[in-house]
């Protein structure tokens, strides 16, 4: 490499609690160079770019850029010296428009005039140059997932900045438009701009970058070039083994357990769900395929009895389900995978047993006359980390001190111990590692097999993929018509998911 | 210098807190004390002496605790669900005059009196803490504001009721209510003094509070409210059912010290019954960490610096606001003491 280096970080260490999250971290970048930070997570990505743009302090270590020091533990200091970063969560404004997005922070508090109109030119220049198109005067609320990241780069580029990260950039594209950024993220390494993207996924890592750095466990544990290595290697490295994931057999459907006919949510003004129709058989997968935040949310919240639908019915097992709460739907024998484990799927201060049995704490089982049953709910709770190969606790241990996969695969536990009719599965793999993936498909496909009808909301494509037999996708609220997965590739998904799903509907 | 969330809280630290900060707290009250102008050693013997040095000074020191233990089972039981029932001063009165008015209509024998007034003390007491968690469960109004102002509207209310229909005639004009009968004065526990019943039925209410959160499906939905309620409902516990039996519970207690006070000291309702039980009930559940238990040792702390410090201005001219200054030491170094048990520090 023959190009001046335009950033070192030298011996990056950082600790939390007894987790070490970056582990003598040593990276270097060129100018005009894409690399690319590879790893699953918690190998310490995030952590990496969070010391390199000041958020966090390191325990050791040291950073340059351009061959000079910086000043650690300061963002200011950071975009001074020309590091931009634009985060997984978008840090904007949505009630100011996008040129006032951008200029936030680059003009003195105390001044008296705002130069509106040299900011103005000045943004329509860099718009134009990386073809970066959005409406200067548009509110950032209104804007789409898409666009906000847009501005987000604009906003790191209108503080000239020469070192651009970008955390997980494409987990809220569709496929087509992650295409669209890394062709801008080559325009601006051409120009000399130098970048780092995280990601977890290999093809976006082999088509964007010029060079990968794989991290695992807090340590890097190799470097290539794309050009010199391939997606099974990075993946041996990332994961330090080879996982196989599960394949699908194929089996015959049952009976529709869940129908919903019109579901629409309205909330805050904004429609989230819009006449949405879906029905679910016994012994398969339903497939919901979307970009994040296009109302996946709501619809598992409905599903799960967490929110009441604005109109439209849903029938479970052929009659009119009426209004579904948590618990109804846990007597109907509907299991209920959350969203987010750590909020809404336990409860971190309490133990695992409680954790295991508070759905069906009322259950005759588990308390008799309002006292609870400890011994029998402690012998349940050891029975799931038996059969689930729940590490790192005892039915006594705090829910917050288990992994997210080994937290995840209580849930699971909980769920599937009683056979379930329904499995209703918001993200069920979302911020796994490999192996615990692999494991969460499994379970969910021998669900199937014993005649579970599984209802599969997801952001991935692999997994939707793999696991789903008919698929539909979810566009701003609507839900496509669905379409078997047999012989559906990835493009035409993709498409789906950006809401052209028009000549699909014949393929049915 | 940063601090990070320990693995697991140290279990000397969380149960040493209490201790650190009663004797921090005892310690910036000396400085306090010399400032004033009296020898800090004598003045805390002469708290020490006047809050157990006799058989009057220990039952006075008990009597006093009775109240702020029912008063610190009520925050303690509201804030471990996150309802945060700041009022409970307004459910001790409203629970107080409901027994005067009560008592007004009961002609029974003690061992019927006593029982139905003390329930409708707490029944009081509870319909003022179910408006407040009603309105936060339907239009979202914060419970804190709602249980503090209700505090004055009640004492208000009573001032009026003790200038008006309930009015003792035979009290020189003083505001107070017409006395509870004969009937409704509840047993001294040792004679010549004024230690009552109400310190069994104290503690009593606090291992069954103690046995309810341990044992009970209650207890644990209620637990899991408070820790996170957004994952409580998820697993099917209803959060409006769960929050308006706490604030039966929570209220319920306050409105029991309100009749407990009135049946075993006062005899009658004015608008001095409580120097503040009810606020000094949540330095008491902090105090004790929301522990039922813990609440009568911190109830007992709280009652001998006040009754402690009574005694010492009378003998050292120090003032008596010392007690409260000293209990609101507590509270905070209380609070600091937690945070150092759940977290470290690190360079």
């Amino acid at each position: 490499m023959t190009a001046p280096l335009a950033l070192e970080l030298t011996g990056i260490t950082r600790r939390f609690g007894p987790v070490l999250a970056n582990d003598d971290i040593s990276i270097s970048l060129a100018v005009g160079e894409v690399l690319a930070l590879l790893g699953e997570n918690g190998a310490g990505k995030t952590t990496l770019m969070n010391i390199l743009f000041g958020h966090y302090m390191p325990d050791r270590g040291s950073v340059r850029i351009h061959g000079q020091d910086m000043v650690l533990g300061r963002p200011r200091h950071a975009i001074a010296m020309g590091v931009g970063m634009v985060h997984q969560h978008f840090s904007l404004a949505p009630n100011l428009t996008v040129l006032e997005n951008v200029m936030t922070g680059t003009e003195g508090l105390w001044s008296l005039i705002s130069r509106t109109a040299k900011a103005r030119a000045k943004l329509a220049d860099l718009a134009e140059r990386f073809s970066l198109k959005v409406d200067p005067d548009a509110f950032v609320g209104d804007l789409s997932v898409g666009e906000q990241q847009r501005v987000e780069i604009l906003k790191a580029l209108y503080n000239d900045c020469r070192i651009l990260i970008l955390d997980e950039p494409t987990a809220v594209l569709t496929p087509q438009e992650a295409q669209h950024l890394f062709r801008v993220l080559r325009t601006m390494a051409a120009e000399g701009l130098s970048i780092i993207f995280i990601s977890h996924k290999l093809h976006e890592v082999m088509a964007g970058a010029d060079r990968v750095v794989v991290l695992k466990s807090g340590r890097v544990v190799a470097e290539r070039s794309t050009a010199a290595t391939t997606k099974a290697e990075l993946a041996e490295l990332m994961v330090g083994r080879q996982v196989q994931r599960p394949a699908r057999v194929a089996a015959t459907p049952g009976a529709v357990v869940l129908k919903t006919h019109g579901l629409s949510l309205t909330r805050g003004g904004h429609t989230r769900l819009k006449e949405v129709d879906l029905f679910l058989r016994e012994a398969e997968v339903l497939g919901i395929i979307g970009v994040s935040g296009n109302g996946q949310r709501e619809l598992a919240q409905v599903l799960s009895g967490l929110a009441v639908p604005t109109s439209g019915a849903i029938d479970l097992f052929d009659a009119p389900a009426g209004t579904l709460t948590p618990a109804r739907l846990h007597s109907l024998g509907v299991a209920r995978i959350p969203e987010d484990r750590n909020s809404e799927g336990a409860i971190g201060s309490m133990t695992l047993w409680q954790n295991a049995v508070l759905e069906r704490i009322g259950d005759d089982r588990f308390s008799t006359g309002g006292v609870v049953r400890a011994g029998a709910a402690k012998r349940y709770c050891q029975q799931i980390i038996d059969d689930f190969d729940v590490r790192g606790g005892t039915p006594a241990t705090e829910a917050r001190l288990l992994s997210g996969g080994n937290l995840q695969k209580l849930i699971l536990g909980r769920n599937l111990a009683e056979n379930p009719r329904i499995l209703i599965a918001a993200q069920p793999t979302r911020g796994l590692d490999e192996g615990a993936i692999a494991e969460v498909h499994r379970r969910i496909l021998e669900a199937r097999a014993a005649g579970t009808a599984v209802l599969l909301i997801s952001e991935e494509l692999e997994e939707t993929m793999a696991l789903a037999d008919r698929v539909q996708a979810i566009v701003g609220g609507r839900l496509s018509r669905p379409v078997s997965t047999e012989g559906l590739d990835a493009q035409a998904l993709g498409l789906m998911m950006a809401g052209e799903w028009k000549g699909l509907e014949d393929a049915l | 210098m940063r601090f990070e969330r320990r693995e697991h809280p140290v279990a000397a630290i969380t149960l040493g807190a209490p201790l650190v900060a009663v004797a921090l707290s005892l310690a910036i009250a000396g400085i306090l004390i010399a400032l004033a102008g009296a020898p800090v050693f004598a003045s805390y013997a002469a708290i020490a002496k006047s809050a157990f040095g006799s058989r009057l000074a220990i039952t006075e020191t008990l009597t006093r605790a009775i109240p702020l233990m029912l008063t610190g089972l009520a925050a303690a039981v509201a804030f471990r669900a996150k309802v945060w029932n700041i009022g409970a001063e307004g459910q001790l009165y409203a629970g107080a005059l409901a027994v005067a008015a009560a008592g007004l209509a009961l002609n029974a024998p003690p061992g019927i009196t006593i029982p139905i007034l003390i329930a409708v003390g707490a029944v009081a007491g509870m319909v003022l803490l179910l408006i407040p968690v009603a309105l936060r469960l339907r239009f979202g109004v914060d419970e804190v504001v709602t249980t503090l102002l209700l505090n004055f509207i009640v004492l208000l209310f009573v001032s009026m009721m003790v200038e008006g229909v309930l009015k003792d005639p035979m009290a020189f004009g003083w505001p107070q209510s017409v006395p509870v009968p004969g009937e409704a004065r509840l047993p001294r526990l040792v004679s010549r003094s004024k230690l009552h019943l109400g310190l069994i039925i104290a503690v009593a209410v606090a291992i069954g509070v103690w046995a309810l959160n341990r044992f009970t499906v209650f207890g644990l939905r209620s637990r899991a409210a408070g820790e996170n309620a957004e994952g409580a409902q998820f697993a099917g516990v209803s959060l409006p059912r769960t929050l308006l039996i706490v604030a039966c519970l929570s209220g319920g207690l306050a409105g029991m010290a309100g009749a407990v006070e009135v049946m075993g000291v006062k005899g009658f309702v004015s608008t001095a019954l409580s120097p503040g039980f009810g606020y000094s009930g949540i330095v008491v559940a902090m105090l004790a960490n929301l522990h039922p238990i813990g609440v009568i040792f911190a109830a007992l702390f709280v009652a001998a610096i006040f009754v402690g410090a009574d005694g010492m201005s009378r003998t050292m001219g120090v003032p008596t606001f010392i007690a409260d200054v000293t209990v609101s030491l507590a509270l905070l170094t209380m609070l600091i003491a937690l945070f150092f048990a759940a977290y470290r520090v690190t360079k």
